[in-house]
């Protein structure tokens, strides 16, 4: 359950941005998050409820936007059909496959209240 | 309301503190060694079964990581040589900035070799670089051949898997080319022993390639020590 240690980093990101732009509260959160991490969408929510208390981004929703993975096999091309369940060998030709996309855990925006609103 | 572009990774204050201790590790010519499995696949008996031949040829020492208690330290010491535990409470993993913490109050310059042994986890440890030179992954055959693909991350970003209790094969019912077979589909790239860290079985043949290693990545960071 290091989704807490996530959850944490996630926020400390959102408030730095946000106090660079002097804004007094985070609205909205939005992050990628690939298939191919260990963090788990439902337990970085849940353990994202308790770690914005007493933050800049208290009453923040958190949007997670999850990227699929994506496998290329540098002689074969794209390979969308594995042969078996996590097989990171292209099936046709053996190779070991790149992965394409699926180990995002980024921080894309923050929408924040602006200085003018607070004004 | 403003929508304000950010791009940053999640665990980027990690990567800072992992490329600092790297280029301090580097810079002193020590290999270091993050040692990952899930709890009581051998981690520590790998180290037992592992020291005794290094310990005359490399200056070496370990970091143990735990929840609680330091009875894995204690075990370390008992071979002669220095360990430093990190209780991390209710932390499942190692950050870098705890490694980092620690190399304060236990000087390794004079290292040729830091084992790191990881919080005993196959998930959160994965996510978080230190700042090794290798990637060292354990896991038992008594735990069943399909912990690769239930930790494919752990197991993808092996440089070595180590596959323990190989003399418990006809015990626990598992085929030991499951296990490995496994092991290859999610990382066609890792290296593979198979070994018993009770019976010694494939031990030698570890030891050797560690030997190897180190004197690669000693030559590397041109490091005469």
């Amino acid at each position: 359950m290091h989704e807490i240690s996530i959850a944490l980093s996630i926020i400390e990101i959102a408030e730095a941005k946000a106090r660079e732009r002097n804004s007094p509260s985070i609205q909205t959160i939005k992050i990628r998050l690939g298939e191919f991490t260990t963090v788990v969408k439902e337990a970085l929510e849940f353990a994202f409820e308790a770690a914005r208390i007493g933050t800049l981004a208290e009453g923040a929703q958190l949007e997670i936007e999850t990227v699929p993975m994506v496998l290329r096999c540098a002689l074969c091309g794209p390979v969308t059909e594995p042969a078996r369940t996590v097989c990171l060998v292209c099936p046709t030709c053996g190779l070991p496959l790149a992965i394409v996309a699926g180990e995002e855990l980024q921080v894309e925006y923050i929408e924040i209240e602006s200085e003018m609103e607070r004004v | 309301m403003d929508r304000v572009s950010v791009q940053t990774s999640v665990l980027k204050a990690n990567q800072e503190a992992a490329a600092e201790n790297r280029r301090l590790f580097e810079q002193d010519g020590t290999v270091v060694i993050n040692l990952m499995s899930a709890p009581g696949a051998g981690k520590t008996s790998l180290l037992e079964a592992t020291i005794p031949a290094l310990k005359g040829q490399y200056s070496l020492a370990v970091i143990e990581g735990d929840l609680q208690t330091d009875l894995d330290s204690q075990r370390i010491r008992a071979l002669g040589v220095r360990s430093h535990q990190i209780t991390t409470g209710t932390v499942c993993h190692l950050d870098a900035r705890m490694v980092a913490r620690a190399l304060a109050e236990f000087p390794i310059q004079t290292l040729r070799l830091l084992v790191i042994e990881n919080v005993g986890n196959l998930i959160c440890p994965a996510s978080y670089d230190l700042g090794e030179s290798l990637r060292i992954v354990i896991c038992s055959l008594a735990e069943g051949p399909e912990k690769p693909k239930k930790y494919p991350v752990m197991f993808h970003k092996a440089d070595v898997v180590l596959v323990n209790k190989t003399d418990l094969s006809a015990a626990s019912d598992h085929d030991l080319s499951d296990l490995i077979t496994n092991v290859g589909e999610v990382n066609p790239r890792a290296t593979v022993f198979a070994i018993s860290c009770r019976t010694g079985a494939g031990i030698e043949d570890w030891i050797g390639w560690l030997r190897e290693a180190i004197a690669f990545r000693s030559n590397a960071v041109g490091s005469g020590r």
